[in-house]
């Protein structure tokens, strides 16, 4: 029995642990971080206006536990359990005017995109034999934004499906606004690929091992892209808000003009696959930051930016991956009550008129450096 | 007027001292002392002369001390307040007022804690008091009766009490009250 | 209609010679006698007739202008001069022609004094409003200031000359003085002493119109009291007026006293149907239910007053076992299938074989309908006669409030109540099959239950239960007068009409309404389903009422010929 089960693994080898790995990073990672970055949200964003945000929902027997009971209650912890159970209760009302089919699309095609992307993020070296990445691609990249340049529909299709004028406003902006960030977040990435000379995304991880060289001087920074191409790292980071919809950039919800932008329609259980289809993109955008610019699951000390080869070493690259991440996502949230909202042609004229210039003379200048130094 | 708006310098147009300057102040607020109130538990301190829910009052001899004029009645602007006036019979309990309500019902849904009819009462027996969380299963529940009203309003100081006054002169000279 | 309205059939009264006045600096040309309100004999126009003829109001508490003057609260002082005259006994004139006027140095209460030729009236002066403060500020003196607990709050004199008069807090610093309170005065009355201001209207009317001299004060200066004879109860049959013209809360009426506050209530222009003489009434009514009775002024009947009787004679209205629903047999059933069912039962009957008993305390209008009905089938109908003693001043021996409207529509012979034995009659030899009943218990007139109990038909409507009710096939639950619109023909032959004061009860509808559906149903004759257009229309087909029109029936009504 046990040898055909073994037998069956060994024999299926790739599809086992491919299955594995996304269940185990969509349902057991991806899908959490979810929830807890909704609540790490909402208690900063209190701290921040100087509230305690949730610190009531507590569980019957863990909150008697002494301290870390009550700690966790303060904390909120088991907030983001009671949000899901309330998102499904809510009565999910569908207004009479909509366009049934896609009302009801929309919010799936939001959220699908965001979970696709994670795909070819190498999240950790490798644990035991697997590689750390559930599809190693050598197109990684491309097919990153190839996923992303999807997300758009959703919210497109919501603001359309609706029938409502605020909807329709949302959806108009974010089509504009997501195209035109995806130009500069594209280009601005191409520099890096001129220096790794490779679309994988691994190759990109490896490329950015060990200490920083500057004309032959070695400084005490890793070597990571952001300080390579600090120009690029700005851009792609910007871009990302923009694509994620955050604020300063969240001109398509402008809660302030149009009510709740494309989701203004929406209640209940396709609210929440909004809301979740933000917060993954946020999170997918932070992990490809961190692949691409910070070294990914590298720290260049103790051989940390060498391959694992113990399992509490894989281990150790997964949370390093996680920790970087997690101070993009604390960026994410932090800049919301930073910057106010941007004005529709500023958004436009910074997107077209800046940045898009700014990434074309950065591939220009980093492919006059290589062309020299060959 | 026109306001004329000046030109941004270059570094002001990189954004970096609007990022920065929204930084500290965040950054500020987020140490700061949190001011939120654990509502059920921490009450608010309700200041003198708010208008809360509006309860009936006994004076010292413990005596209702409306007499059903029904002003409040008419001046309350929502019509929450009804008032049944004691008929023909009067009201024997009352003494030398000779009126009371039967009965006097205010509902605490409609109310709007204007306080328009303690201001119209002339014998002091309708107050604002502090309670500002009014909360009933029913609506039935939240129009609360006289009984109701003069038990959560409780007895009135009253420095004058001006029906013993009359009651007493009365007495002194030699006049059935 | 264009009829014109028919004028009063009395004789124009003769010619007065008119005076002239100024009242605060406007000329108006004053009678120079008016009648005494009790004699009727022209006596001296006073100051206080002239300032109302010119619209100008004099605060005054003891005048009355149905009642003697006795000029005692001091409360109509004005200010006066007259034309001044010189050695010669010439009017002194002006250098711009106008006649010099002399003030008079001294004040003088406008409801005792007499106008004379050129005389000017200063009510607005600043010396006035300071006499009126000084006035109220001595009434105030003794007075209890409990309007909290006062019927009268609301409609007091005291009151409202205090908004205009007043001041803010009293400059009486000794103890008032105290008197009886609750003094129960007669059957009817309370009499709180303390409110009282001592200005005798209650004692003059008893005295002088309702001619009995009950109430006298007694005691002297600040101890003065409004009392009863000793062992002598005040309960005339008017003792409730007194209530009415007491400009304060003394007087009030045991039957609403702390009922309901007057500022609550509804007033609607009503009629009272205790007697023939129809008193002009308001109705005080609040959220559908009558609180009480007042007369209305209306010189051709019944000047202020009413009796005690029809002022109190209202609560049936409100009772709890009104007929609310329509029903056939015990069965009940909407008024759609009622009306169905008795036009289709009547298309059948034979002509002659059908009887009407209808109320001489429905309306004109009513009765004009039934009157249709009864025509349609040649029935016999009559009415109830209530003859009853009357009085000399406003009850009528009739206690029906609309005989002669039973008598000009038809309903009821000449005689009233004649025809009611011949229908007994024919219900007992068998040639009366179907009987119809409005607002009568015919059980007490000669129809007894034994001859109810052989008819084919019964049709009944009516407000409260009885035996009929009780026997009727059809019931069809009617309205009290305040609960419809319609007039009356009163036993002078004035018609007047009455006001919607309250909702009917239950499924209960005007009978005219329900009526003129019948009749269209029955006879196919289409009339007003208003009614303004039924009146208009009666005023037409019934001679008597020739030429009058809803309209012109106002407030007051209109005397027609009986």
């Amino acid at each position: 029995m046990m040898a055909s089960i073994q037998n069956l693994i060994a024999d299926n080898h790739f599809v086992v642990f491919s299955a594995l790995k996304v269940v185990v990073v969509i349902f057991l990672a991806l899908l959490p971080m979810v929830a807890y970055a909704v609540l790490a949200e909402r208690k900063i964003s209190a701290y921040i206006q100087d509230r305690l945000g949730p610190n009531r929902v507590a569980l019957p027997l863990i909150s008697s536990i002494p301290i870390i009971g009550p700690f966790l209650t303060k904390l909120g912890f088991w907030q983001p359990m009671v949000d899901g159970v309330k998102s499904f209760l809510k009565e999910d009302f569908t207004p009479a005017h909509v366009r049934k089919v896609y009302f009801w699309l929309a919010p799936a095609i939001t959220l699908i995109p965001a979970f696709l992307t994670v795909a070819v993020i190498p999240f950790g070296s490798t644990l035991g034999n697997e590689k750390m990445v559930i599809a190693d691609l050598d197109v990684g990249i491309l097919y990153t934004f190839g996923i992303v340049s999807l997300g758009v529909y959703g919210i497109v299709l919501a603001g359309y499906a609706a029938n409502s004028k605020y909807p329709f406003l949302g959806g108009i902006r974010s089509s504009a606004q997501m195209i035109s960030y995806e130009i500069a977040m594209g280009l601005s990435v191409i520099p890096v690929f001129l220096l790794v000379g490779n679309l994988n995304l691994s190759s990109v991880i490896g490329y950015q091992t060990g200490l920083l060289h500057i004309l032959g001087a070695t400084m005490p920074l890793p070597n990571w892209l952001a300080f390579k191409q600090p120009l690029a790292f700005l851009i792609f980071w910007v871009a990302a808000f923009a694509e994620t919809n955050r604020l300063p950039f969240d001109l398509p919800e402008s809660e302030t003009e149009l009510v709740g932008g494309y989701n203004t329609e929406y209640s209940s259980m396709k609210f929440a696959l909004f809301f979740m289809g933000e917060y993954a993109n946020m999170i997918t955008s932070s992990a490809m930051m961190v692949t691409l610019f910070l070294g990914g699951w590298t720290l260049p000390f103790w051989g940390l930016d060498q391959p694992a080869t113990s399992i509490p070493m894989g281990l150790a690259h997964i949370g390093i991956f996680i920790g970087k991440m997690l101070c993009f996502m604390v960026v994410f949230i932090w800049v919301r009550w930073m910057l106010p909202r941007f004005r529709y042609d500023h958004l436009m004229d910074l997107g077209w008129r800046r940045f898009i210039p700014l990434t074309l003379a950065n591939i220009l200048v980093t492919a006059f450096i290589l062309w020299v130094k060959r | 007027m026109i306001v004329k708006r000046d030109k941004l310098n270059f570094w002001e147009r990189l954004y970096l001292p609007a990022i920065i300057g929204g930084f500290k102040v965040t950054l500020r607020h987020f140490f700061k002392k949190k001011i939120t109130m654990q509502y059920p538990e921490e009450k608010w301190v309700v200041p003198p002369g708010y208008r809360g829910a509006p309860y009936l009052v006994k004076d010292q001899e413990d005596r209702t001390k409306c007499v059903s004029c029904q002003l409040c009645e008419f001046v309350c602007p929502p019509k929450a307040i009804r008032i049944t006036p004691p008929g023909p019979a009067g009201s024997p309990e009352a003494g030398n007022v000779e009126k009371a309500p039967k009965e006097f019902e205010i509902n605490m849904l409609r109310c709007i804690f204007c306080g328009f009819c303690q201001e119209v009462c002339p014998e002091e027996a309708i107050f604002l008091m502090q309670d500002y969380s009014l909360t009933g299963t029913s609506r039935k529940e939240m129009i609360y009766n006289k009984e109701k009203l003069l038990a959560l309003g409780g007895v009135h100081q009253d420095k004058i009490q001006k029906w013993k006054q009359k009651a007493d002169e009365a007495k002194e000279q030699g006049v059935k009250p | 209609m264009s009829a014109t309205p028919t004028t009063e059939t009395k004789p124009a009264p003769p010619a007065v010679e008119t005076i002239k006045v100024k009242v605060d600096g406007k000329e108006i040309a004053v009678p120079k006698t008016m009648p005494d309100p009790l004699t009727g004999k022209p006596v001296p126009t006073t100051m206080i007739q002239a300032c109302a003829l010119a619209t100008v109001d004099v605060p005054h508490y003891c005048y009355h202008p149905k009642l003697p003057v006795v000029g005692n609260c001091r409360m109509c002082l004005v200010e006066f001069g007259t034309p001044a005259m010189g050695p010669d006994r010439k009017p002194v004139i002006n250098p711009d022609g106008t006649p010099k006027i002399a003030k008079s140095p001294r004040p003088a209460i406008a409801c005792a004094t007499p106008i004379s030729p050129g005389m000017e009236i200063y009510t607005t002066t600043p010396g006035v409003k300071q006499m009126r403060e000084g006035v109220l500020e001595f009434l105030l003196i003794n007075h209890p200031l409990d309007c909290p607990i006062c019927d009268q709050a609301g409609e007091c004199k005291l009151q409202e000359y205090s908004v205009d008069y007043g001041q803010a807090t009293s400059r009486f610093v000794e103890e008032k003085v105290h008197k009886p309170k609750q003094v129960d005065l007669g059957p009817r009355i309370v009499l709180d002493d303390e409110r009282c201001i001592l200005c005798t209207r209650c004692i003059r009317f008893s005295k002088d119109i309702a001619g009995d001299d009950a109430l006298g004060i007694v005691n002297r200066g600040s101890y003065n009291t409004l009392s009863a004879y000793p062992g002598k109860a005040f309960d005339n049959n008017y003792t409730l007026n007194t209530v009415d013209i007491c400009p304060v809360g003394a007087l009030t009426s045991k039957d609403f006293r702390f009922k309901m506050r007057v500022w609550f209530l509804k007033e609607t222009k009503s009629v009272c149907t205790s007697c023939a003489t129809g008193c002009n009434i308001v109705i005080g009514s609040r959220e559908e239910k009558i609180y009480r009775y007042e007369p209305r002024e209306n010189d051709a009947v019944n000047s202020c007053w009413m009796c005690d009787t029809g002022r109190l004679n209202y609560k049936w209205i409100g009772s709890e076992n009104r007929l609310t629903e329509v029903r056939i047999g015990k069965e009940t059933t909407t008024w759609t299938n009622a009306l169905k069912e008795i036009s289709g039962k009547l298309a059948n009957v034979k002509a002659g074989s059908v009887a009407m008993v209808a109320s001489a305390r429905q309306t004109n209008e009513e009765l004009f309908l039934l009157a249709k009905l009864g025509k349609k089938f040649n029935a016999l109908t009559d009415s109830v006669p209530r003859m009853q003693e009357g009085d000399k001043l406003l009850v009528s021996a009739d206690r029906n409030p609309n005989s002669n409207g039973a008598k000009l529509t038809g309903i009821s012979p000449a005689q009233m109540g004649s025809n009611l034995p011949k229908i007994a009659e024919g219900i007992r030899n068998g040639s009366i099959k179907t009987l119809i009943v409005f607002g009568e218990d015919v059980t007490k007139h000669g129809i007894g239950a034994d001859l109810l109990g052989k008819l084919e038909t019964l049709i009944v409507s009516e407000i409260l239960p009885n035996k009929t009710t009780e026997l009727a096939h059809y019931i069809l639950p009617g309205c009290a007068h305040a609960e419809k619109r319609g007039s009356f023909v009163n036993g002078k032959g004035r018609v007047q009409r009455f006001l919607k004061a309250v909702e009917p009860k239950g499924d209960a509808r005007p009978e005219w309404e329900f009526l003129h559906e019948l009749v269209y149903q029955v006879t196919g004759q289409n009339g007003f389903a208003s009614i303004e257009g039924l009146f208009n229309q009666m005023a037409q087909e019934v001679p008597a009422f020739n030429g009058v029109t809803w309209a012109a029936l106002g407030d007051t009504g209109v005397t027609i010929q009986i």
